[in-house]
């Protein structure tokens, strides 16, 4: 278990640092996200009532887009330069690169998602009605996303045109997420039928199917890749 | 080993063609069966009290996803089994389980819009049972395209196998779709509690041959798509190792013994069976 923590801890801490030196996320991924917000706005003809009504599903599909760009560059940072060698080599458990890797895409979907949450807030004329449903579903939605993108990511690197074949085998997983997420956004929004705890709930436990997935998957993924 | 040796080896240890006398047999079974089925589908049955005609693509439909829940579970275990042995026979069983279940899914999406169509008044209703379905049917396609990318057999399998046993936990939000949510989709009929109360007679009979007809007919595509994806895998082999064994004669030109190995391999890899029947 220490072994796992450890080699998660360094793989997290090495995707993050480069993160922040390429500074990737920030220059095209918020970019990104604020785009989709003020594009679904104009797709919805600007009206306020249907906006607001809209900006659960509206938060998470763009959320779920961003994750797409960040898990597969993710996968893609050790494609290059022989990482993926010198990985396999190192030693470290594939249980806790797995680990790292979730770990590094959670961090990131959470820092792109303090401009949306402002960025919605502020453009579809939203507030929180029940902060604390609100967090913890975001927390546990992120976690469920980062997870599946950490198994995903690498599932579909490497081929030609993988850019096409991750958003088809990763956006239908997420599906259960994304119906979840909203329903449980859309409670925390003051609009939803009943308190939304059990769509939280449900969100708690994709989230621990994906990490025990990726978890017991690890080693063959890292061995075959 | 020398390359003659190999490509034979390749060639011999698996079907020889996509058919056997069971195939035949299972052809056979599946045709008879299927004719059943249309007789208590059209002929046997009445049409139902409350459903009136539109009944009867029930006994398609329900048989279909019930076999399509058996091929993709069997898609699962066969992804585990890879994920452990490194397996070519699960990693052409998965395959092909995972292909023919993507086919009834889909056959199960039609059959269910041509139901909804009379009895909801439109083909397709963002319901809980129609919409996880079709979530599943993206999935198992996404996994279908994963399987046809070009790769090394055992990265390729590798990955397709952890898409196939993530996918099957899709199984239990469809199976309990319409208990979690409002639904109009109806609950179990078969398979679950009420079935006396809400099936019974011919219409009873008519759907447990819907379940041998599809059953039977999953088994025959099953064996065939396996056999197929077999001898493809045998083809590419043997063509590679003849492809090796042509350059090591043209380094070599003067090896008559190299260049017997070149023909041999080549018939081989040609479908024309061993070199030993060839020389017989």
């Amino acid at each position: 278990m220490r072994e796992v923590l450890r080699a998660a801890v360094m793989v997290c801490r090495k995707d993050l640092r480069m993160e922040w030196r390429t500074k990737a996320t920030i220059s095209y991924v918020v970019p990104f996200v604020l785009i989709v917000v003020v594009l679904f706005a104009f797709a919805l003809d600007t009206d306020p009532v249907l906006l607001r009504r809209a900006t659960a599903g509206v938060y998470w599909i763009t959320v779920l887009f961003a994750a797409t760009l960040i898990a597969q560059r993710s996968a893609a940072i050790e494609g290059r330069d022989g990482v993926m060698d010198s990985l396999r080599l190192s030693g470290l458990d594939p249980a806790g690169q797995f680990l790292g890797k979730a770990a590094a895409i959670f961090a990131q979907l959470l820092l792109i998602q303090i401009p949306l949450g402002i960025g919605v807030a502020v453009l579809y004329g939203v507030s929180l009605e029940r902060p604390g449903i609100g967090v913890l579903s975001a927390l546990l939605a992120t976690l469920a996303v980062a997870a599946s993108g950490a198994i995903y990511g690498p599932l579909a690197a490497g081929f030609v045109g993988s850019e096409a074949v991750l958003p088809l085998l990763y956006l239908p997983v997420l599906t259960p997420v994304m119906m979840a997420a909203t329903r449980s956004a859309e409670s925390a929004l003051g609009f939803g039928v009943g308190a939304g705890w059990h769509w939280t709930a449900m969100l708690g436990m994709l989230g621990a199917t994906f990490l025990v997935l990726g978890t017991l998957t690890a080693a063959s993924l890292l061995e075959h890749r | 080993m020398t390359e003659k040796a190999t490509a034979e080896r390749a060639a011999l240890q698996g079907p020889l063609s996509t058919g056997s006398r069971a195939t035949r047999v299972l052809g056979l079974a599946s045709i008879a069966s299927l004719a059943l089925l249309v007789f208590y589908t059209f002929k046997a049955t009445k049409p139902d009290v409350e459903l009136g005609e539109t009944v009867r693509i029930l006994y398609i439909h329900v048989p279909t996803i019930s076999t399509a829940y058996l091929l993709l579970l069997t898609n699962a275990v066969a992804s585990v089994v890879f994920l452990v042995k490194k397996n070519r026979f699960a990693d052409h069983l998965a395959g092909a389980s995972a292909e023919v279940g993507l086919l009834l899914l889909g056959l199960t999406l039609v059959t269910g819009m041509l139901w909804g169509r009379p009895t909801w008044g439109t083909y397709w209703v963002w319901d809980p049972r129609l919409t996880t379905t079709l979530i599943m049917f993206l999935m198992y396609l996404g996994y279908v395209t994963l399987r046809g990318l070009p790769g090394e057999f055992v990265t390729r399998g590798t990955r397709a196998a952890i898409v196939g046993i993530v996918s099957v936990f899709m199984l239990y939000p469809v199976r309990q779709s319409v208990n979690w949510w409002s639904s109009l989709h109806q609950g179990s009929t078969a398979l679950g509690r009420p079935l006396k109360a809400e099936i019974s007679g011919n219409q009873e009979l008519a759907l447990y041959i819907g379940f041998l007809a599809f059953l039977i007919l999953a088994v025959w595509l099953v064996v065939h798509r396996f056999r197929l994806a077999w001898l493809e895998e045998s083809a590419r082999e043997t063509s590679l190792t003849a492809e090796i064994a042509e350059r090591r004669a043209a380094e070599a030109p003067g090896s008559t013994t190299v260049r017997a190995d070149v023909s041999a391999a080549a018939r081989v890899s040609q479908g024309a069976g061993s070199p030993q029947e060839d020389t017989q």
